[in-house]
C-alpha cells in the first residue's frame, strides 16, 4: 500500500520538476540556435550572445535595473525589518490593524492596481508640489520599495516568531534596556533573515515589469521593460541568450547557497558530536 | 551557662517574629482579559530560602514568577524585595535574575560572553568582569568550555552556563523556571544537589517553579501549592506531605488513599468516622473539634499501612481486609493494589526488607491480606 | 540636555520604529488608492492630465465640486467589462484549482523526503521563482507557438499533420498562470504540512485504516489552512494578471489587467481605468481580507 503511494508521489514530483524546468532548459538550448526563427533548429552558434553584448540599449537598461534593485533592496530591508519588528514585538498599538493591512496587502495586490495607483499619486504630487518633475529612477525605486518591504516584513516576522521571546527577556533580565536588547540580541540573530529579505527584494525589483511600466518616464527603460517591448512582437533569439545568462547566474547563486547550507549543517553536526562526547 | 530555651529559627526564619520577610507579595492579582491567572495572593519569602511554587499547568505559578522577574505587570497588588517596592520596576532594573526553562543562552556568544553579559551591562571594569566570570565558571566546573558556543555543549552543560550567568551578578533573588524539567533522571538528581549546595554557599534566595512534586520536596525549604491562581497551602515539605490541609494537596503530593465519610463521634483527640461500606468506624487522631455528622475525608498514605498475610494482632490499629489485585515491583519497594470489601482499590507500599529465597513478595496475587494503620497515621480533611 | 534627549529616545524609540514604515506605507500605498478613487469619480477630458479636476475655484469664495459616476455607469452598462471581470475570475479560479491539483502532491512528496533531499527539492522549486518571471512566460511562447517546440515534436512524431493552435488562446493563458504561480501554491502547502509533521500524524492514525482513508480523514482536513493560503496567493494576483494574457493570450483573451492597461495607455482614459481598478479592488477585497486574517492568525499562534 505504502509502496503504491510512494510511486505515485515520486511520479508527481518528477513530472512537477520536469514541468518547471523543461521550458527553461529549452530557452537555454535555443539561445545557441543559428536559426533566427527560434524554435526551429538551424545549427549551433553563439552569435546571439555577440548581438546581445553589442546592444547599447541592453547595457543601459541593465545598469538602470541594477541600480534600482540595489537601492530598493537596501531600503526595503530596513523598512521591512522595522515593520516586522513592530508587528511581532510591540503588542497592541494604535493603528495596528491599519498597519497590518497595509503591510500584507502588497503581497497579493494585482500589480496593475499598485502601478496605476502609484502613477496617479506621482502625477498628483507633481501638480501640487512640483515633485517628481520627471519620472524614472526615483519613482520606480519608491514604487519597488513599497511592495518589496512587504515581502521582507513577512520573512522577518516568521524569523522573530521562530526566535521566541526568551532570549530578549533573558537579556533584559540581565540588565539590558529594550534598545540595547535590539542591538545585542535581536538584530544579530535576525541578520540571516535580513539578508534573505535583501536578496528577495533585489530579485523582485530586477524582475518587475508592470509597476515599473506605470511609474517610469520617457527614456528610463528597465531591463524587463526593454525585454517586454521586444518579445511582444515575437520570439527573439538574443532574448534567449539573455535568458540563459540570467538562468545560469541564478543557478550558480542557488548552488553556492545550497553548498553553504550543507557546510553549515556539517559544522552543526560536528559541534553536536563534540558536545555529546563530554 | 544557661543558653535559655530560645527556639532555633536559623533554618526556619518564617517562624521568627523578629524576622522581616525578604520578599513580600501582597494582594497580587493578574488577569488576562476575563481570565484570572493569579488571584489576590499574599506570600512572604525569607532571605536564604529555597522556595518552591508547585502546581499543575495553568495554576498561575509561572505568571507569578514572571511578575517577580518583571516581565508581567500585576493587575493589582504590590511586590517588595528587600524592603523596596518593585511592582512597577522593569526587569532590567531589578536586583533579580532568572534562569529560564529553555536556558535562553545567546547562541551567537561564547560561554564566557554569555556569563559576562550581565556584568557588562552594569558597566564594570573589564578586569573585574573577567575575574568574576572565571570564578563563576570554575564554581560550575565549566572553565574548560569558556570559549565554546551553546550549540557545542550538552544539555547539562548548557544548564550550568545558564546557572552561572544568572548568579554571576549576585542577585538578591534568583528565579528558576522548571530547572530540572529537561534533564534525565540521573542528571536531575545530580543537579538537585548541586543547586542546593550552590544556594547554601552563596546564600542567595531562590524561588523555583515546578510541576514535579518530588523536585519540590527534595529541593525546597518551603513549598506553596498553587491551584487556579491561588495558594492552596504553604508549608515545609514535611508539613505539606504529612499535614495536608485539603484533599487537593493530599492527592497532589505523593499518593493518598481517600475515604469519604461522616463524623460519628469526637472527643477532641480521636474522631470516629463512619465510612460507607465498612462496619467498623475509622479511628483518626485529630486535635480540633469537628461537628458530628460533618462530611470528612480520611487520607492514608500508602507507606503508613501495615501489610500482613495473617490477621494483625497489634491493638489500637484500624484494620482493613482485602485481596491483592496487583503488585508493582520497584526493586527497593513494592506497591500493592488491594481490593477492599467495598470493591475499591487502595495502594499500600511496602519496603522489600528481606531477600526471599524464592523471590516471593510479602503477599502474592489473589492473596487475602490484612492491613492496619494507626489513628495518628490518617489525616482528617474537611475540604 | 543630551541626557534627557537620550532618555526620551530610549523610551520613544518604539514609536519611531513603527512610524517610519507606517508613514511610508501611508504615503505610498494607502494615499495612492485614494487617488484612484478620486480620479474614478472625475470626468474625462482631452487634456493633460486627461480628467477634469474635482475641485475648482469658481470665484474668490466658491468652489465647485465636480464628481461624476459616469465611469462606473459606463463599466456597468458595457457588457464587455462585465464579461471581462467574469472571465478573469473564471480563468483565475480554474488556474488556482489546477495549481492545487498539481502542487499538492508535489508538496506532499517533498515533506516525506529525507532531510537532504527535502532541501534539494525546495531549492529546485524556488529556483524558477528567482529567475525572471517575464522570461519564463516568454519560454512558453517558444513552446506553444505554431512553429514552436511542442508542435514541432508532435509533427516529427507523426501524431499530427498540422500545428495545433495553442499560442494566443485561453489554453496558453492557463498554462502560463499555472506555470508561473505553481511555486506560490507549493510553498505555503509545504510550510503547513511540515508544521503538522505529517509522517507522525499518519503513522498514529494508520492503525488498520486504509491509507486513502487516513489521507482523506486526517491529512486533508488538517492541511486546509495551507490550501487556503496557497489558493489565495494564486487567485488574487492572477485575477489581475497583465503580462500572461498579453504575451500568451494575445488580443484574444479577455482579462481585466489587460483591459485596465489598455484603457490607461491606449485610450488615455484615466477615469475609466481608475473605475475599472476600483471595481477590481472591490471584487478582491474579501479574499484579501481573508488572506490577511490567516496571516495574522499564523503570527499570533
Amino acid at each position: 500500500m505504502a509502496k503504491k503511494r510512494s510511486t505515485f508521489l515520486l511520479t508527481m514530483l518528477s513530472f512537477g520538476m520536469a514541468f518547471l524546468y523543461i521550458p527553461m532548459i529549452l530557452l537555454i538550448i535555443y539561445s545557441f540556435n543559428k536559426n533566427k526563427i527560434v524554435p526551429i533548429w538551424g545549427g549551433f552558434s553563439t552569435k546571439w550572445y555577440k548581438v546581445l553584448f553589442e546592444s547599447e540599449e541592453i547595457w543601459q537598461a541593465t545598469a538602470l535595473s541594477l541600480k534600482i534593485a540595489l537601492v530598493n533592496a537596501t531600503f526595503a530591508m530596513l523598512l521591512g525589518t522595522l515593520a516586522g519588528l513592530a508587528l511581532v514585538r510591540f503588542g497592541r498599538f494604535k493603528g495596528r490593524t491599519v498597519f497590518t493591512g497595509m503591510i500584507t496587502a502588497p503581497l497579493v495586490m494585482p500589480e496593475v492596481i499598485t502601478g496605476l495607483s502609484l502613477l496617479l499619486l506621482f502625477i498628483t504630487m507633481q501638480d501640487l508640489i512640483g515633485w517628481p518633475a520627471q519620472r524614472g529612477f526615483t519613482t520606480i525605486t519608491i514604487a519597488h520599495i513599497t511592495f518589496s518591504m512587504a515581502y521582507v516584513a513577512v520573512i522577518i516576522q516568521s524569523r522573530l516568531a521562530g526566535m521566541g521571546q526568551d532570549l530578549e527577556e533573558a537579556a533584559q533580565d540581565l540588565g539590558a534596556k529594550p534598545f540595547r536588547v535590539l542591538l545585542d540580541i535581536t538584530f544579530p540573530l535576525l541578520a540571516p533573515g535580513m539578508l534573505a529579505g535583501w536578496l528577495l527584494a533585489f530579485t523582485l525589483s530586477l524582475d518587475d515589469l508592470v509597476i515599473a511600466s506605470f511609474t517610469t518616464g520617457p527614456g528610463s527603460n528597465t531591463l524587463p521593460i526593454l525585454i517586454y517591448s521586444r518579445v511582444r512582437l515575437g520570439l527573439k533569439p538574443d532574448i534567449n541568450a539573455l535568458a540563459t545568462i540570467i538562468i545560469v547566474a541564478v543557478t550558480i547563486g542557488v548552488v553556492i547557497f545550497g553548498w553553504l547550507m550543507l557546510r553549515q549543517q556539517k559544522q552543526r553536526e560536528r559541534d553536536m558530536h563534540m558536545a555529546g562526547q563530554d | 551557662m544557661d543558653t535559655g530555651s530560645k527556639p532555633d529559627f536559623e533554618d526556619r526564619p518564617w517562624l521568627d517574629p523578629d524576622q522581616q520577610p525578604f520578599i513580600r507579595i501582597q494582594g497580587i492579582t493578574k488577569s488576562f482579559g476575563p481570565f484570572v491567572a493569579v488571584d489576590n495572593v499574599d506570600l512572604d519569602i525569607y532571605k536564604g530560602e529555597l522556595f518552591a511554587l508547585l502546581g499543575g499547568s495553568g495554576c498561575g505559578k509561572t505568571t507569578l514568577l514572571r511578575m517577580m522577574a518583571g516581565f508581567e505587570t500585576p493587575t493589582s497588588g504590590k511586590i517588595s524585595i528587600d524592603g523596596m517596592d518593585m511592582t512597577d520596576v522593569p526587569p532590567y532594573e531589578r536586583p533579580v535574575n532568572m534562569m529560564f526553562q529553555s536556558y535562553a543562552l545567546f547562541p551567537h556568544m561564547t560561554v564566557e560572553k554569555n556569563v559576562a553579559y550581565g556584568l557588562k551591562r552594569d558597566g564594570l571594569p573589564k578586569a573585574e568582569i573577567a575575574d568574576r566570570v572565571s570564578d563563576m565558571l570554575s564554581m560550575v566546573e565549566l572553565s574548560a568550555f569558556s570559549k565554546r558556543k551553546p550549540h557545542q555543549l550538552s544539555g547539562g552543560q548548557r544548564q550550568r552556563v545558564a546557572l552561572a550567568r544568572s548568579l554571576v551578578k549576585n542577585p538578591k533573588l534568583l528565579l528558576l523556571d522548571e530547572p530540572l524539567a529537561a534533564l534525565d533522571k540521573r542528571l536531575r538528581e545530580q543537579t538537585q544537589y548541586e543547586l542546593m549546595s550552590l544556594q547554601e554557599k552563596l546564600g542567595v534566595t531562590f524561588v523555583v517553579v515546578t510541576h514535579d512534586q518530588e523536585e519540590a520536596m527534595t529541593l525546597s525549604t518551603r513549598i506553596a501549592v498553587m491551584d487556579q491562581g491561588y495558594f492552596v497551602q504553604i508549608g515545609t515539605p514535611t508539613e505539606i506531605y504529612e499535614y495536608p490541609e485539603t484533599c487537593f494537596v493530599a492527592d497532589f503530593i505523593g499518593s493518598a488513599n481517600m475515604f469519604e465519610g461522616r463524623v460519628r463521634e469526637t472527643d477532641g483527640k480521636v474522631c470516629l468516622i463512619d465510612v460507607p461500606g465498612f462496619e467498623q468506624p475509622f479511628q483518626v487522631e485529630h486535635p480540633a473539634n469537628i461537628p458530628v455528622g460533618a462530611k470528612v475525608w480520611v487520607a492514608i498514605r500508602p507507606e503508613k499501612l501495615l501489610l500482613s498475610p495473617t490477621p494483625i494482632t497489634e491493638t489500637g490499629l484500624n484494620i482493613l481486609k482485602g485481596i491483592v489485585d496487583d503488585i508493582g515491583y520497584y526493586g527497593n519497594s513494592s506497591t500493592y493494589r488491594i481490593r477492599l470489601q467495598d470493591d475499591r482499590i487502595i495502594q499500600v507500599t511496602h519496603p522489600n526488607q528481606r531477600r526471599p529465597r524464592d523471590a516471593r513478595h510479602v503477599a502474592d496475587w489473589e492473596d487475602m491480606v490484612y492491613l492496619g494503620w494507626e489513628p495518628a497515621s490518617g489525616v482528617l480533611l474537611t475540604k | 540636555m543630551w541626557r534627557r534627549l537620550g532618555e526620551q529616545l530610549q523610551s520613544g524609540w518604539k514609536v519611531i520604529v513603527v512610524l517610519i514604515p507606517f508613514i511610508w506605507l501611508l504615503l505610498f500605498f494607502l494615499a495612492p488608492f485614494f487617488m484612484v478613487l478620486k480620479i474614478s469619480l472625475a470626468e474625462s477630458v482631452i487634456a493633460s492630465p486627461p480628467f477634469k479636476p474635482l475641485l475648482q475655484w469658481v470665484s474668490d469664495s466658491a468652489v465647485s465640486i465636480n464628481i461624476v459616476f459616469d465611469n462606473f455607469l459606463f463599466i456597468w452598462e458595457d457588457s464587455l467589462y462585465l464579461d471581462t471581470y467574469l472571465n478573469s475570475i473564471k480563468i483565475s479560479l480554474i488556474s488556482t484549482i489546477l495549481c492545487l491539483i498539481i502542487g499538492y502532491p508535489i508538496a506532499y512528496a517533498i515533506v516525506r523526503a529525507t532531510p537532504t533531499a527535502k532541501n534539494v527539492f525546495l531549492l529546485m522549486v524556488i529556483l524558477p521563482f528567482w529567475t525572471s518571471f517575464l522570461l519564463r512566460v516568454y519560454a512558453w511562447m517558444g513552446l506553444l507557438a505554431d512553429q514552436g517546440t511542442i508542435n514541432n515534436l508532435l509533427i516529427w512524431l507523426g501524431i499530427i499533420d498540422e500545428p495545433i493552435r495553442m499560442l494566443y488562446t485561453e489554453f496558453a493563458v492557463y498554462v502560463g498562470i499555472v506555470y508561473t504561480y505553481l511555486p506560490f501554491m507549493i510553498l505555503p502547502l509545504y510550510a503547513n504540512m511540515e508544521k503538522l509533521d505529517i509522517n507522525l500524524l499518519e503513522a498514529a492514525a494508520d492503525l488498520g485504516a486504509k491509507p486513502m482513508m487516513t489521507f482523506l480523514t486526517v491529512t486533508l482536513p488538517l492541511t486546509v489552512p495551507g490550501i487556503i493560503a496557497g489558493s489565495l496567493l494564486v487567485f488574487i494576483p492572477a485575477t489581475g494578471e497583465y503580462v500572461i494574457p498579453d504575451l500568451l493570450g494575445g488580443g484574444n483573451v479577455l482579462m481585466i489587467g489587460r483591459v485596465l492597461y489598455s484603457e490607461f495607455n491606449a485610450n488615455t482614459d484615466w477615469p475609466v481605468a481608475s473605475a475599472v481598478a476600483i471595481v477590481l479592488l472591490f471584487l478582491l477585497v474579501l479574499p484579501m481580507m481573508l488572506y490577511q486574517h490567516i496571516q495574522s492568525r499564523e503570527s499570533e499562534s
